[in-house]
Order: structure tokens, then C-alpha cells, then sequence
């Protein structure tokens, strides 16, 4: 990994510094291209390559260990869904999704194809390696008993808080280790004034992303419909997850090389891997 | 975004015309932690201006309910944490509110730094520089907590403008010396501060400092 050179002294030199970080990695996200092809993506995953395809219902979740180097695809079938999701260390689960880091890290909440997601161990937990969609919520998170309540005025409605208790049950985590978590076809955006709306969706049916693990991931997903959803009636239909054996990264590949910041997280995962 | 000045009025209390039961000067760099109990008011001044303070709160009877930034934001449909925010539990609960507010909007997305992520942001030579999880870990320790239960915090005095379309950063804050929030805890909780030591990017105008924390009983009337 290559170290900068000394630490800056004064705190004008630090202030510098600072900019000139923010200008270099706002730059490079916005002018340096995402290829269309850069060998992750296949539109279709082959049956050969596919390793586990479940359909997950609307309202439930889906839990799953994923090792590095595999993809897990969340397919919106019918463009009627939205996916929360956390990610833990599979190796060692108090190593987690931590959303702060992951939107402060990439100088943006707007994530989507060659952009990462970070624990908080300042690694990768996964590439977004394809993403067809309209866009995703990294701020807001899922839907709670109390948010269903508030909008459609019933107790009984599953929520994700719930399905990541219950994901989170199952492998032994309880709620201590449910951080904040992202949201998946939940084109959530933040309007000049401070507020949240959801943004023109463009998602269409079999929208899909690709999510490629960069360490062994322990991943649950659940299928309820956002807090924002526009929609005034509970509706999820199902989506599914599939993980394949996606190719091997190589020396150029978006995610890995898109960013100063994207090589150093890569610097940090990787050392964790061959240890 | 601009952010403009929050009044500073505070409906019922005010805590400055009688004496605080507590009051205590967190060194710069350093943590802090008290439970607060409920009706009490804790006021964080910043007392040299632009001083992340990154703070955590916990359910002083059950750690396993702590603050959520998500949950709070949802609640109230507001990207920032100011005057009338509500800071809602990961079970949904009232924690404590915001009664009073000198210093415009604080931030409660981008979490809080550590010797981790500094590498990632700032380059791997950072590594070894004292961080907000840090100290986390450390005042956590002694009431049996770890890594797992460091979750979303508020900082306090820190300024991250989100943009429509989702570019964000820490700016210069808008604290001037002296400003302060005022929360009033509405159920007992465990408050867990790291006074930022942060001087790679501008949430401590690159130079930490110390904050003040002060706490006052109710007023008699509402006990």
C-alpha cells in the first residue's frame, strides 16, 4: 500500500489538504467513467454460474453467507419493491455495515454502479459491481412498526427492523449488532431545504443489483416497502436473490480503481483476506 | 444549504437562572459520559466554536436500546438534527429532545471517526492518530459495551450539507463560542461523548477544542 508522505503540520495545511482530497475524489467519481461492460456485469447470470436463486416474499427477509469473490443479485421483479439490507464480516461479525463511514468515505449518499459499501473496520464489504435501477436510500434506512403506523395506520405490517431482528436471531446477533442499513429501488434524495422525497423512480421491472462480496459476507436482506414509498397502500411483491460466481476482478475493474479512496479500502480488505 | 441561526428560545425551561447540578469541562480530544435522568436538561457548549461534539445515548436501564439516526430522521422528515428534533431509540422511543439551540443544524449521517476510516479518507499515514471510536470503545469499556454497540451518534456542532443529488462533506462549521444545545432526556440515559479530535478535515476548524457540559434538574413544577 503506498503511504503519503509526512503528515501536514499547521492547520492551514491540513485545511488544504482536506479540499484538495474532496476535489479529487468528487471528480474522479464524476468524470472518470463507469463502463458499460467492464467484465463484472452479465445481464443474464448462466445456470452454470448460478449458485442459489430463492425468491424472497414481500414483507419477509433472506439471509445468506456469501464468500468473496461471489456476486449476490437483488432482482426487483416487478418494480414494486424495495430491499433493505445489512452486511456483517461473516468471519467476525463485529465487523458490520456502517453507513456513515460508507456515504463519508465516497464524499456522497448517492451510491450505485462502482460505488462500495464499507464496514467499519474501513474495508469492503461489497462492490456494486451492476445496478439497473433508479436508485437506492443510504440515509434513511427501512421501514419500523413505528413508521408503519404512522403511514398506513396498522400494527400487524411486517417491517424491516423486525426481519432484521429475526435475520439477525438466526446467526446467533441480536439487536446490538443491527446498525443502520441501506436501502435498495428507494430513490431517495435530499431536497435543498433538508427534507427527504423520493425521486422520480425509474425503476423498472427486473431491475436488478449486482453486489459483489469483497470478504466472506454474512448479508440479510428484507423485502418491505420504504417508509417514503409513494404507494399509500402496504405492497411488496416478491424479489430474488441470487448469488453466482461472478469473473475474478481484474487490474482495472470500476469499483476497485475508481478512487483514491476506493484503493485504499481495497488496500485495507485485501490485507484482512490474506491474512 | 444555508443554515440559518435556530432561536434560541426554550419553551418552559430555562435552564440558566438557577444553578446546574453539574457541570464539567471535557478537555479536547477526550470522552465523557453521564447518565442524564429523565426531565433533566443537558446543555453541550461549544465554548471556542466549530468543535464536533459526536454523541451517543443509550437507555440507562437497557444499553441494548440506544439512539438511531434513522429512526430519528424518519420521524422527522429532516435531514438535520435542530431546534424540536426529537431523538428517537432504535425501538422507536423518545430518548431526549432538543429543547434549545444556538448553532443552526447539526449532523447525524456521517458517523464518527475513526482510526479505520481516517486511512481510507485521508490516506494510510493517518492511522495512528486518536479518533472518536476511540474514544467510543474506551468509555463504553466501563459500562461492559463494545464495537458492536457503537452505533449512529449525532454530532453536535457539525455541519454536512447534503446536496440533491447526494454529493455531501464536512464544512466549516457555523458554531461560534459559546453556542450551545439544550436536550431535555424524556427517559433516563446513558449519554456517551468523544469531543472530537479530528484535524484532518474541517469539523474541528483543524484545531480540537474543549466543550462544556452542563446538566439541570427540572423545574420544581413539572417533578
Amino acid at each position: 500500500m503506498k503511504l503519503t508522505p509526512s503528515l501536514p503540520a499547521t492547520p492551514e495545511e491540513y485545511r488544504q489538504r482536506y479540499f484538495e482530497l474532496q476535489r479529487a475524489a468528487q471528480a474522479n467519481a464524476k468524470h472518470r467513467p463507469v463502463a458499460e461492460d467492464d467484465g463484472n456485469g452479465a445481464m443474464i447470470v448462466p445456470a452454470e454460474l448460478t449458485i442459489l436463486d430463492e425468491t424472497v416474499p414481500g414483507g419477509w427477509y433472506w439471509s445468506a453467507r456469501v464468500e468473496r469473490g461471489r456476486t449476490l443479485r437483488i432482482v426487483n421483479e416487478m418494480a414494486r419493491s424495495s430491499v433493505s439490507a445489512l452486511f456483517w464480516n461473516a468471519d467476525d461479525t463485529s465487523e458490520r455495515y456502517n453507513a456513515g463511514d460508507t456515504v463519508k468515505v465516497q464524499w456522497s449518499a448517492a451510491l450505485g454502479k462502482g460505488r462500495l459499501l464499507f464496514s467499519d473496520m474501513g474495508r469492503v464489504l461489497m462492490s456494486i459491481t451492476e445496478d439497473t435501477s433508479g436508485g437506492h436510500d443510504a440515509l434513511l434506512g427501512g421501514s419500523t412498526a413505528a413508521t408503519n403506523l404512522r403511514k398506513y395506520g396498522q400494527h400487524n405490517l411486517r417491517n424491516s427492523r423486525d426481519n432484521f431482528v429475526l435475520a439477525a436471531a438466526k446467526h446467533g446477533l441480536d439487536r446490538r449488532d443491527i446498525p443502520p442499513c441501506i436501502t435498495f429501488f428507494a430513490p431517495v434524495r435530499t431536497t435543498d431545504d433538508g427534507r427527504f422525497s423520493w425521486h422520480n423512480d425509474t425503476t423498472k421491472p427486473g431491475a436488478f443489483v449486482d453486489l459483489r462480496a469483497e470478504m466472506n459476507v454474512l448479508v440479510a436482506l428484507s423485502n418491505c416497502p420504504h417508509p417514503l414509498d409513494p404507494s399509500p397502500s402496504w405492497t411488496a411483491a416478491p424479489v430474488r436473490a441470487i448469488v453466482w460466481r461472478s469473473p475474478v476482478p481484474g487490474q482495472h475493474d470500476t469499483c476497485r480503481t475508481r478512487t483514491d479512496e476506493a484503493v485504499r479500502g481495497f488496500d485495507n480488505t485485501d490485507t484482512l483476506v490474506r491474512n | 444549504m444555508s443554515a440559518p441561526k435556530a432561536s434560541a428560545a426554550s419553551p418552559g425551561v430555562s435552564p440558566a437562572e438557577k444553578a446546574a447540578i453539574y457541570d464539567y469541562i471535557i478537555p479536547a480530544t477526550a470522552p465523557w459520559s453521564r447518565v442524564i435522568h429523565r426531565g433533566q436538561i443537558l446543555r453541550i457548549v461549544d465554548l471556542e466554536g466549530q468543535q464536533a461534539v459526536d454523541t451517543l445515548f443509550y437507555n440507562a436501564h437497557d444499553y441494548r436500546e440506544r439512539y438511531s439516526a434513522q429512526d430519528t430522521l424518519l420521524a422527522q422528515e429532516q435531514a438535520y438534527i435542530t431546534t424540536g428534533s426529537r431523538l428517537i431509540s432504535n425501538e422507536g422511543n423518545l430518548m431526549a429532545a432538543v429543547t434549545a439551540n444556538t448553532a443552526g443544524y447539526h449532523d447525524t449521517s456521517a458517523g464518527a471517526c475513526s482510526c479505520e476510516a481516517n486511512t481510507v479518507r485521508f490516506g494510510h499515514h493517518t492511522r495512528y492518530m486518536h479518533a472518536c471510536r476511540e474514544n467510543f470503545l474506551l468509555e463504553l469499556s466501563r459500562y461492559g459495551m463494545t464495537k458492536r454497540d457503537i452505533v449512529s451518534n449525532i454530532n453536535f456542532f457539525m455541519n454536512v450539507p447534503i446536496r440533491p443529488d447526494g454529493e455531501l462533506a464536512i464544512v466549516d462549521g457555523v458554531s461560534q463560542p459559546g453556542d450551545y444545545v439544550d436536550m431535555r432526556a424524556e427517559m433516563d440515559v446513558l449519554c456517551v461523548i468523544s469531543n472530537c479530535p479530528q484535524v484532518n478535515n474541517p469539523c474541528n476548524g483543524f484545531r480540537p477544542t474543549p466543550v462544556r457540559v452542563q446538566i439541570w434538574d427540572p423545574p420544581a413544577s413539572s417533578k
